[in-house]
Formats: C-alpha cells, sequence, structure tokens
C-alpha cells in the first residue's frame, strides 16, 4: 500500500514541476527514483529512458508507465501515469483561465526568463549523474573504452549533425552486441 | 461521428504514430488539427504551443487537453488526453512486461551495454542545445552552471531548483518593478 502512495506523490510533484519538457522531468524522476527511493539501480533507469525513447508516445509517459510497472505491477504503472497527468489538468485550467492573457505580463516573463536555463542545468546534471561505471560497461585506465566512444560519437552526431535519436540507440546497440558480445 | 469520439481518435493515432516524443509531434498535430480537421486557426495554434512550452507538465497531453476543452469542455478535454495517453500506456507495458522476462538474456544485455553511453550522450546533448537558446551573456549562464552544481554535487532535489528558479524570476520581477520602473 506505502508504495502505491509513494508513487502517486513521486509522479505528481514531477507532473506539477515539470517545466521544460520530458528531459527535464527525467532528472525529477532520476531524484526520486534512483537516489531517494532507490527502486531502481542507475543502469536500469538508463535502459528503461532508452526504451521509452525507442517507443511511440511522450518520454514522461512512458518512463512513468514503466517505472510505475516495475515498482508495482500494472496497477503501479496506471497510477504512476494518472499522477503525471493530474496536475495538468489542474494546471490547463488557470492556464486556459489566466495565463493566455498575461503572456506579456512582467512577473509571468521574469519567472520564465529564470526557469529556462535552470531547466537546461536540470536536464545536463542528470546527463553527468548516469555518466557511470554501471553505465559505461568497459571505462577504465587498461581497457578499450568502447562505451566512451560510443557516448562521444553519439553526442557528436546528436548535438550537431542532428541525426534521429532512435537511430542513435539502435546503432549504438548494434555495436554493443558487436563488441561486448561478437567480438568478445 | 460524436465530437468526443473524434477528439479521442485523433490524438490516439497521434499517440500512436510519434517516436521520439514532444516535439517530434508536433508536425503530426499541425497537420490532423489545423489543416485537416480545422478545429483552431494557425495563429492559435502557434500562441498554444509557446504557452504550452512554458508550463509544467507532458508537451502532447496539454495541447491535447487544450483544444479538447476548446471544442467540448472538461468532456472534450478528458476525451483528447485520453486518447493521446492510451497508446503509448499500454504499448510501454507491454514492452515492459516483455522486458522484465527477457532481461537475464545475454544478447539483450550486451545490447544494452553499447545503449546506455548513447542514453547519457541523448541528455547532454538537447539540454547543451538549450543552454545555447538562452543566450551567452555570462550572467545567464551561471544558472545552469549552479543547477548543475546543486544537483550534481550537493544532491538537491531537482524540484527545489525549479522553485527556487520561480522565487528568483518573482522577486527579480518585483525589484525591477518596483525600483527600476522599466522594462528589464
Amino acid at each position: 500500500m506505502m508504495v502505491y502512495l509513494l508513487l502517486f506523490w513521486v509522479y505528481f510533484k514531477v507532473g506539477l514541476f515539470g517545466f521544460g519538457g520530458g528531459y527535464a522531468m527525467i532528472s525529477m524522476i532520476q531524484y526520486e527514483v534512483v537516489e531517494h527511493y532507490a527502486w531502481m539501480s542507475s543502469q536500469e533507469f538508463a535502459d528503461v529512458l532508452a526504451i521509452s525513447q525507442m517507443t511511440p508516445g511522450p518520454i514522461s509517459i512512458n518512463s512513468a508507465t514503466y517505472v510505475g510497472y516495475s515498482v508495482g505491477g500494472v496497477f503501479g504503472a496506471f497510477l504512476a501515469t494518472f499522477s503525471l497527468c493530474l496536475p495538468m489538468l489542474i494546471i490547463m485550467y488557470f492556464v486556459i483561465r489566466y495565463l493566455f492573457t498575461n503572456m506579456e505580463n512582467h512577473y509571468v516573463k521574469n519567472v520564465f526568463r529564470f526557469l529556462k536555463p535552470a531547466t537546461a542545468g536540470l536536464i545536463f546534471a542528470v546527463g553527468l549523474l548516469l555518466m557511470n561505471a554501471e553505465n559505461f560497461a568497459d571505462v577504465g585506465l587498461h581497457n578499450s573504452n568502447v562505451s566512451v566512444a560510443i557516448c562521444a560519437v553519439s553526442f557528436v552526431a546528436s548535438y550537431f549533425y542532428k541525426v534521429n535519436p532512435i537511430l542513435l540507440l539502435a546503432i549504438s546497440g548494434l555495436c554493443g552486441y558487436v563488441f561486448f558480445g561478437v567480438l568478445q | 461521428m460524436n465530437l468526443c469520439f473524434q477528439l479521442f481518435l485523433t490524438f490516439f493515432k497521434i499517440g500512436a504514430f510519434t517516436l521520439g516524443g514532444g516535439y517530434a509531434m508536433l508536425d503530426l498535430v499541425e497537420k490532423s488539427v489545423v489543416e485537416k480537421k480545422k478545429w483552431v486557426e494557425i495563429t492559435e495554434f502557434w500562441n498554444l504551443i509557446a504557452v504550452i512550452q512554458s508550463i509544467p507538465g507532458v508537451f502532447a497531453v496539454n495541447t491535447a487537453l487544450y483544444i479538447g476543452y476548446k471544442l467540448k469542455g472538461i468532456k472534450g478535454a478528458l476525451c483528447a488526453a485520453l486518447g493521446s495517453v492510451i497508446p503509448s500506456v499500454i504499448i510501454i507495458l507491454l514492452v515492459a512486461i516483455f522486458f522484465t522476462e527477457y532481461k537475464r538474456n545475454e544478447v539483450v544485455e550486451q545490447i544494452f551495454k553499447g545503449i546506455r553511453p548513447c542514453v547519457v550522450a541523448l541528455i547532454l546533448s538537447p539540454s547543451l542545445k538549450m543552454i545555447k537558446s538562452t543566450g551567452f551573456s555570462w550572467k545567464m549562464i551561471l544558472i545552469p552552471i549552479a543547477t548543475v552544481f546543486l544537483i550534481w554535487w550537493c544532491g538537491i532535489s531537482p524540484v527545489y531548483v525549479i522553485i527556487g528558479a520561480i522565487i528568483i524570476g518573482l522577486l527579480v520581477g518585483f525589484v525591477s518593478y518596483r525600483f527600476v520602473k522599466k522594462e528589464m
């Protein structure tokens, strides 16, 4: 029972403070699920993100359903997704009534001016947090460091050449199979 | 056809066929909601997108809520939101059930060893793009750096960072309004 209440509370918070889209929410989800409640290891969490990215639909909904399932079964999956969406119903109501006519308001403008760089920092931080030995399988001084190479090449491909993320994940998976499976 | 059912179906299709989340579906929403169904005008649509980008929550669900609400009130909002969420929930739930079963498979583990570093790259890349898009004034670059420091180094919950950014925004708005009496 307790785990369902916690699941509701965690995803309600994520939905309520989820400024800046899916990736920004990931930083909150990572904090709660991996660091705070330790429902998942950092490695499992990275797997969830990869799977959420590769299946259709928003990454935040996908990861909520997935985390909910692994924490509390099918009911947990629906509960987490519902809790994530609940704040939106409330917020959207106020947005329709108030924000649309006040986007030029002095306070609203200033709040967004500070929120945007802060959420960018949130996303960067979660990237750094996932950069650990669990997710970089062969990192170390005397190793071949295939994972570091995959990360670097993917970064360049995504940042400079805007390569589709799903394609990048698929190629990286293939590289993993070749370098950690076939060639070992 | 009943309007509520139409809303459900339209957003169901959008939810089922967009890989890569939020912004990837923008084009599909625009085509079906603005061009085909003519539910909203194009200018209203882009205004809506601008507002939704700055409020918390899942981009796709918020869009569905707004358009549903506009056409058929709260009932329409719920139908559209359900339509946009259900496909991803079902698909990811099946994947989660399947993946939990096959996680111990050696080949799957090898593939994910390659995928995990790519996930890290896919998170770092958009955050840098976001930081870049807020402009390189050195006062503004301090905010994401402080955020990364607080989360990565001090282990502070991202929720507090967001609340902090909102408070700073309001304070700056207040000070500049009261004492400077002009636009920042």
